[in-house]
């Protein structure tokens, strides 16, 4: 009962801060609900027993990525920003692609059979402690798919440099 | 009687009622160490510049901290017209909740913890990286160039020396195998001198090169340089709200020391060489050596304050990124070939 009460208010409370993010007039107020909703994900992860992932999801998504989204929001000249239009002539179509694809999830949903369970069951992980077993699977099992990923960040920082650095 | 509460369905609760009063001695204890933080910084800036510092309120000026309390407390609260009021309200209670917070995950001397959790350092991360919303929000909502300015500053500072910091800490969790603060403490008594300190001198110095940055502080103190930007990024914030970010300033002062003192200078406990020297000192409770080396690194705190000049913001950027991350990715490649050797 309690388990299913705790996942109840994190995935109706993440959705309703999801749809603050995406309403706000001002981006700022945006941002900060989103880092509220960040908040709630590593809430999740912790149920999950995922610690780690918890951890990291703070440090990395709140604690350096939002405060880099806030520092260019707050560049931007927010008058401006504020009086716009808030939506494009566009929108039926933007409704109609969301609503058949929340049609199409809704669907494959109810097809989804889950695979066989692993070796890492809620008590191995516990005796082992989640770090160490991220740590294992991660740098074994799924090595190439890890140095691939990390290949894909360090082109993605070398392009960042290469743009900034071009003047004029 | 009392063991039949204890495994009785009352467990639970008694559990709690322990972890609430370990939770309140804890908090009290550390405001008052907030409190008397700045007493002792007057005091020491005051003896270095051949002054005597605060002397009029009680003998020495020992009471000092006190009015000062009393007068922020009873000070008018003032928000500016023109301010995002919500976030404006809300940005002084982050920097005190993550500091506050990171109390919990701190162990002050064997099996004295409020949370002993398996992933404490990086919890303590986490929490310190949250402190630089608090400065950012502020900076922005108080709708003026100067707390502006303060907050950008900040937020790049903190950002940069996030990195450095972290990646001194690996180095640490190399040789202890664990990210469990009491782990790492206890992985630390294998030495015969006690102490990561000694191994890991690059990332000691790296981390509190950036523990320094990190907390705002002189020779970094460029988010409320006074001669540039009145005060900062709480020019506008004054009475409670201004306490707040005063308090968490210091409480950050003390888990950076904290964490410096059970990373690398061994925690509640002494070196083993020593202890087999002299075994009396045996006897003396942790705590004591825990507080005596948290209170040298708040010394030292003071001690740069009155010593070094403030950075330039250039500079600053070049010391994170072109000397710390490197020093810090190097410090990390040779432990790891040193563990893999032996």
């Amino acid at each position: 009962m309690l388990p299913k009460l705790f996942f109840g208010y994190f995935a109706i409370v993440m959705i309703a801060l999801s749809l603050a993010v995406i309403t706000r007039r001002n981006p700022v107020h945006s941002v900060l609900w989103m880092l509220v909703l960040f908040f709630h994900i590593a809430g999740l992860y912790l149920f999950l027993n995922a610690e780690f992932l918890a951890a990291v999801q703070i440090i990395l998504y709140a604690g350096a990525i939002l405060v880099l989204f806030l520092f260019v929001i707050m560049m931007f000249n927010l008058k401006e920003e504020l009086t716009a239009e808030r939506f494009i002539g566009e929108w039926p179509i933007g409704v109609a692609l969301g609503i058949s694809i929340l049609m199409l999830m809704f669907f494959s949903m109810s097809k989804i059979t889950t695979g066989p369970p692993g070796q890492y069951t809620i008590e191995a992980i516990k005796a082992e402690t989640h770090t160490k077993a991220i740590g294992k699977v991660l740098y074994t099992e799924y090595l190439f798919p890890f140095e691939i990923a990390s290949l894909i960040l360090l082109i993605a920082i070398v392009g960042a440099i290469v743009l900034a650095k071009k003047r004029g | 009687m009392i063991d039949s509460a204890l495994t009785g369905s009352y467990g639970y609760l008694f559990n709690i009622a322990i972890i609430l009063v370990k939770i309140a001695v804890v908090v009290g204890v550390a405001m008052l160490h907030v409190t008397y933080a700045t007493y002792f910084e007057r005091k020491v800036i005051g003896h270095m510049q051949i002054r005597l510092g605060p002397m009029r309120v009680g003998p020495h000026g020992i009471l000092q901290p006190i009015a000062d309390m009393l007068k922020l407390f009873f000070k008018e609260d003032i928000v500016p017209a023109e301010a995002d009021k919500p976030v404006f309200k809300i940005a002084p209670v982050i920097p005190i909740f993550a500091t506050l917070s990171s109390l919990a995950a701190i162990p002050f001397f064997e099996g004295f913890v409020i949370a002993d959790i398996n992933i404490g350092l990086l919890y303590l991360f986490a929490m310190s990286s949250l402190a630089a919303y608090g400065v950012v929000m502020a900076g922005w909502a108080s709708n003026s160039k100067y707390s502006f300015l303060g907050g950008l500053r900040s937020s790049a500072q903190v950002i940069s020396y996030e990195v450095a910091m972290g990646l001194s800490l690996v180095g640490v969790m190399i040789l202890s195998g664990s990210l469990n603060l009491s782990d790492i403490v206890k992985a630390q008594q294998q030495y015969w001198h006690g102490m990561f300190l000694i191994p890991q001198f690059l990332a000691y110095f790296v981390f509190m090169v950036a523990a320094f940055a990190e907390t705002n502080r002189t020779p970094f103190d460029l988010p409320e340089a006074e001669s540039e930007l009145v005060a900062g990024y709480f020019v506008e914030y004054s009475g409670i709200r201004f306490a707040w970010y005063y308090a968490a300033e210091y409480l950050g002062m003390i888990i950076m020391s904290s964490i410096a003192v059970l990373c690398f200078w061994g925690g509640w406990t002494i070196p083993p060489v020593i202890a087999d020297a002299v075994p009396a000192l045996k006897v003396v409770p942790g705590i004591v050596w825990f507080l005596g080396k948290v209170y040298f690194h708040i010394f030292l705190y003071y001690w740069v304050r009155a010593t070094v000049p403030r950075y330039r913001y250039d500079q600053l950027m070049a010391l994170g990124w072109k000397v710390l991350i490197p020093l810090a990715l190097a410090n990390i490649v040779v432990t790891s070939i040193i563990k893999f050797m032996s």
